[in-house]
C-alpha cells in the first residue's frame, strides 16, 4: 500500500523522468528490430554465397561489411536517440 | 540489496582536465596522431633494399592491407594514389579506438562526437572536391540526375539523391563510428560496475561468487572490443574509399 501511494505521489519532474526513461527503452528496442532482421538476412545470404563459391569469398566479404555498415547505422541512430532521451 | 549507482554520462566520458581545455580525449587524439606519424617515419628511414623487419615489417603489412583490402576492392588500380590518405585515416581512427581497452586509459577517443564529426566532414569535403575535379559541374548532374531513370521520376529521385549523397553520408559516417565506440564503452562500464557492486555486497555474502559472472562477461566484451576497434576503422576507411571512387568515376 505504501509503495502504491509513493507511486501516486510522483511530482511533475519525477513523472517526466520516469516517462523519459521508459520511452528511451522503447525507442531503442524498436530501433533494434529492423536492423536485427536486416543484418541476420544479409550475413546469412553472404555465408550462403561464400559456401557456394569460396573463390569469391573476398569480394563477398567486402560487400557484406558495406551492407552491415549501412544497416547498422539505423540501430545506432536509435542508440543515440536512447541516450538523448534518457538524459 | 546491492548498491548499484550508474554514474552520469558526463562522468564516464570525461577525465580530469590536464589543464584547461585539454583533457584525456585530446591527449589520446594527439598521441594517436604522433604514434602513427612516428611509426611510418621510422619505417621510411629503413633501408628498402634489405628484407623488412621490425617496424618496417609492420608498416608494410598495413600498407599492403590498405592497398589489397580496401583500395583494390573498391576503386581498382586507378585509386592507388589514394592509399596515403586512406591509410592516415585508418591509422588515426584505429589508434583512437584502441585506448578503449588499454588498462588505465580505458577511453576510446572516438566516443566523443568531435573527432568522428571532424573526420567525416573532412571526407565529405574530399569526396565532393574529387567529384568536381574529375567531372567538373557534371558531377552535380551525374549524382543528382542518375542516368536510366524515366524523366518524370526525377521529381522524386533528385531530392532523395541530394539528401542521401550530400546530407546523410557525413551524418551516418559520424554516427556509426561515434555510437559504436560509445556503446562499447558504456557496455564495459556497466559490467565493470556490476561485478564491483556484487563483490562488495554487504550483508549478503552469497552474492560475492555471483560477481564472477559479470567479470567473465567483461573479459569477453573486452575481447570483442578489440575486434570492434579494428572493424570500425576498417568500415570508415572502406566507406571513404567507396565515396571517393563513386565521385571520381560516375556509373553510366
Amino acid at each position: 500500500m505504501e509503495a502504491l501511494s509513493a507511486l501516486v505521489a510522483l511530482t511533475g519532474d519525477e513523472e517526466k523522468a520516469a516517462a523519459a526513461a521508459s520511452s528511451a527503452g522503447f525507442a531503442y528496442g524498436l530501433a533494434a528490430i529492423g536492423p536485427g532482421i536486416g543484418i541476420g538476412y544479409l550475413v546469412g545470404k553472404s555465408v550462403e554465397a561464400m559456401a557456394r563459391q569460396p573463390e569469391a569469398a573476398g569480394m563477398v566479404r567486402t560487400t557484406m561489411f558495406l551492407g552491415i555498415a549501412f544497416t547498422e547505422a539505423l540501430a545506432l541512430i536509435g542508440f543515440v536517440v536512447f541516450i538523448l532521451i534518457g538524459l | 540489496m546491492i548498491a548499484l549507482e550508474f554514474p552520469p554520462i558526463n562522468e564516464i566520458l570525461r577525465w580530469k582536465d590536464l589543464f584547461p581545455s585539454f583533457n584525456k580525449i585530446a591527449l589520446i587524439a594527439v598521441a594517436a596522431a604522433l604514434i602513427g606519424t612516428v611509426i611510418f617515419l621510422l619505417a621510411g628511414s629503413k633501408d628498402p633494399m634489405k628484407a623488412p623487419k621490425g617496424v618496417r615489417n609492420l608498416a608494410e603489412t598495413i600498407v599492403e592491407f590498405i592497398e589489397n583490402g580496401i583500395v583494390m576492392q573498391t576503386m581498382g588500380r586507378d585509386g592507388l594514389g589514394w592509399t596515403p590518405f586512406l591509410m592516415s585515416i585508418f591509422m588515426f581512427i584505429y589508434l583512437c579506438n584502441v585506448p578503449g581497452i588499454i588498462p588505465f586509459l580505458q577511453m576510446p577517443a572516438t566516443a566523443r562526437i568531435a573527432i568522428p564529426m571532424f573526420l567525416s566532414l573532412l571526407v565529405w569535403v574530399v569526396f565532393i572536391g574529387t567529384g568536381f575535379k574529375h567531372q567538373g559541374i557534371g558531377y552535380l548532374k551525374s549524382s543528382l540526375f542518375p542516368p536510366g531513370v524515366p524523366k518524370a521520376l526525377y521529381i522524386l529521385v533528385t531530392p532523395i539523391e541530394f539528401i542521401s549523397t550530400f546530407l546523410v553520408r557525413p551524418f551516418s559516417l559520424t554516427v556509426r563510428l561515434f555510437a559504436n565506440m560509445l556503446a562499447g564503452h558504456i557496455l564495459l562500464v556497466t559490467f565493470a560496475l556490476l561485478s564491483e557492486a556484487l563483490f562488495q555486497a554487504k550483508g549478503n555474502p552469497g552474492l560475492i561468487p555471483v560477481g564472477v559472472l559479470p567479470l567473465f562477461m567483461l573479459i569477453f566484451l573486452t575481447g570483442f572490443e578489440v575486434l570492434v576497434a579494428f572493424l570500425q576503422a576498417y568500415i570508415f576507411t572502406i566507406l571513404t574509399a567507396v565515396y571517393i571512387g563513386g565521385a571520381a568515376h560516375p556509373e553510366h
